[in-house]
């Protein structure tokens, strides 16, 4: 099967929906199918030959933070072309709900449609209803809808009306599947990890922090390791000298770095206070075989199968985290049963997994073998003037 | 002449109304009619489903690897539902929530689905009956979707006044029991 991918963010800037879309790219080549990707791009010059530009990014605010995507005449006349020269069996959309690359996508194509909602960019009811025969026009148009959370599908089925099937996202566990650890340390003592941005208050550093003083009285080896972008001179500061000497800031780390950190800790800490709707770093950690605990969001209880596969502590509660983190430094056992339970679950989100229940999806809509084709009734607008860049990468429709 | 301006300007002004108006209920009546083709894809699909399902069903009764009872138990749930009339979709629908329910007493045991999947031609079987009820409840969960669109568009008063979806019959969804045994997630 050939299938067309639409990223709404820019590809030079991987965030999570891009490092998805990539991910779910090369799941798909394993299972022997083709994909190709539609993005943004500020630099086209520099994008692997499956992604086609679809114009440089505009920065707009959501949600507090900004994203980077594209919309108007010009990347809806590139949508078009990409999807009359490409021979798609599928167009998989992802984010359509925003005022971005996927909607616009859904708008100049026909046929088989799917699309994901990851809900990062969750249109307000009053957006919808100020575009509302052209969007609902275009929803329509999408035979299957996936949410990568019930999170996602909750905020799909109040905007948009309809319904979903949920297919998580996926952990390629054989990224994490060995077992070498940073240079110098090793798995076996009182190790515990964090992960994610150090001064971003949702993520919790700070309640790990208040615990630690009360786990390093029970446990006098423990250490902290912490890894993640962000400024850690205040985190050091706060601390008391005896305890800041535990804890060793690692800064940004690479992928493998991220592995070979998670093959040293003896505990992964998730504390985030809230905001997530997945949690796929604790799949990472438990397929790395690293015992996880987390806060008892509803999304961790979700991926840690209600405490089975990981160990939870009440949200915000320093000393319920330290009492969990004690607990389970003193009790190798329980690690060691974790540690199995853990990976068990994650292999249950691997990424060839994940992929097959899409494929799955995609065999939905296209019964009859119809492909995707570029819908002539919206042609009109296409024809805004729009500079011409050649693509080298795909040239002309009979070269490819 | 000053009439003659003003009652062409009137004639322009009513013939771009009435454009306006036509362009709309153009525009509508066409997506109506891509409701329609998608429902009718979205039907074939689960049609196609339903019997991959019957016939994986049937595959496991007569493979010998199953005891006689619930190869019996099978058979006779798969023949039933391939003799179900397509046009009946309620007695359908009861037809296919029977066969939900006998392939989750079926394959009930998870020990027992492990040891049937040991056998290389069981392995095979067991994962096409775990992907054709995958594919049923999503089937058929695309279609209703579909039908629940295409149903709220045609309660529009545009389309009800101006007859927009012709003689179509209004969709309707399809229910059944499409639970799949939970055993056999594992399979998938």
């Amino acid at each position: 099967m050939r299938v067309g991918l639409v990223c709404p963010y820019a590809w030079d800037t991987p965030g999570g929906v891009a490092v998805h879309i990539d991910d779910l790219r090369r799941a798909l080549l394993r299972l022997g199918h083709e994909a190709l990707v539609l993005a943004p791009a500020d630099d086209e010059e520099a994008l692997p030959d499956y992604v086609t530009s679809a114009g440089r990014p505009i920065s707009v605010s959501s949600n507090g933070s900004v994203a980077r995507i594209n919309f108007g005449p010009g990347p809806a006349a590139r949508a078009r072309r990409w999807i009359k020269e490409s021979d798609l069996d599928v167009l998989h959309v992802h984010e359509p709900a925003g005022p971005s690359l996927g909607i616009l996508s859904v708008w100049v194509a026909e046929g088989p449609i799917v699309a994901t909602w990851h809900s990062s960019l969750a249109s307000s009811r009053r957006e919808l209803n100020a575009a509302a025969p052209m969007v609902r026009s275009a929803m329509e148009k999408i035979r299957a809808r996936i949410a990568v959370s019930e999170y996602a599908r909750a905020s799909l089925v109040e905007y948009t009306g309809g319904d979903a099937v949920l297919i998580p996202n996926g952990v390629d566990c054989s990224l994490y599947a060995g077992d070498e650890p940073l240079p110098g340390r090793s798995r076996g003592g009182s190790t515990l990890m964090f992960l994610g941005r150090v001064d971003e208050p949702r993520k919790g550093l700070q309640v790990l922090l208040a615990a630690l003083p009360a786990v390093a009285a029970a446990v006098p080896d423990v250490e902290l390791l912490v890894a993640g972008p962000g400024d850690a001179e205040p985190v050091r500061d706060a601390l008391d000298p005896a305890l800041a000497a535990r804890v060793h800031v690692l800064g940004m780390v690479s992928q493998d770095d991220k592995a070979r950190a998670l093959h040293s800790a003896d505990v992964y800490v998730a504390p985030n206070t809230g905001g997530e709707s997945f949690g796929i770093i604790l799949l990472e950690a438990m397929a790395a075989g690293a015992p996880v605990v987390a806060s008892d969001l509803e999304a961790f209880q979700r991926v840690l199968d209600e405490g089975r596969a990981g160990a939870l502590f009440a949200n915000e509660d320093p000393v319920d985290l330290a009492r969990v983190l004690v607990d389970l430094l003193r009790d190798p056992q329980r690690r060691a049963a974790l540690q199995v339970a853990g990976r068990a679950r994650a292999a249950q989100y691997d990424w060839s997994r994940v992929a097959r229940q899409v494929v799955a999806v995609y065999d939905s809509v296209t019964p009859g073998g119809e492909k995707v084709f570029a819908d002539l009734s919206t042609q009109l607008w296409g024809r805004w003037p729009v500079r011409r860049v050649p693509n080298p990468d795909r040239g002309s429709p009979d070269a490819g | 002449m000053q009439v003659d301006v003003s009652l062409a300007l009137l004639v322009l002004l009513v013939l771009l109304v009435v454009a306006f108006v036509v362009w709309r209920l153009s525009a509508l009546a066409a997506r109506i009619d891509r409701l329609h083709i998608r429902i009718d894809l979205a039907r074939s699909a689960l049609d196609a489903q339903l019997l991959r399902r019957a016939r994986a069903a049937e595959a496991l009764a007569t493979s010998g690897l199953i005891d006689p009872a619930s190869a019996i138990v099978l058979a006779r749930a798969a023949s039933n539902s391939r003799n179900a009339d397509p046009g009946d979709p309620v007695t359908r629908g009861v037809v296919e929530s029977e066969m939900s329910r006998d392939l989750r007493e079926v394959f009930a045991d998870a020990e027992a689905i492990a040891a049937l999947s040991e056998v290389p031609e069981g392995q095979e079987l067991v994962s096409d009956l775990a992907a054709a009820c995958h594919q049923v409840a999503l089937s058929r969960r695309f279609l209703n979707d579909g039908v629940g669109a295409a149903r709220l568009l045609r309660a529009g008063r545009l389309v009800r006044w101006f007859h927009l979806a012709g003689h179509a019959p209004m969709p309707q969804t399809f229910e059944m029991d499409d639970q799949a045994p939970p055993a056999l997630q594992p399979y998938l």
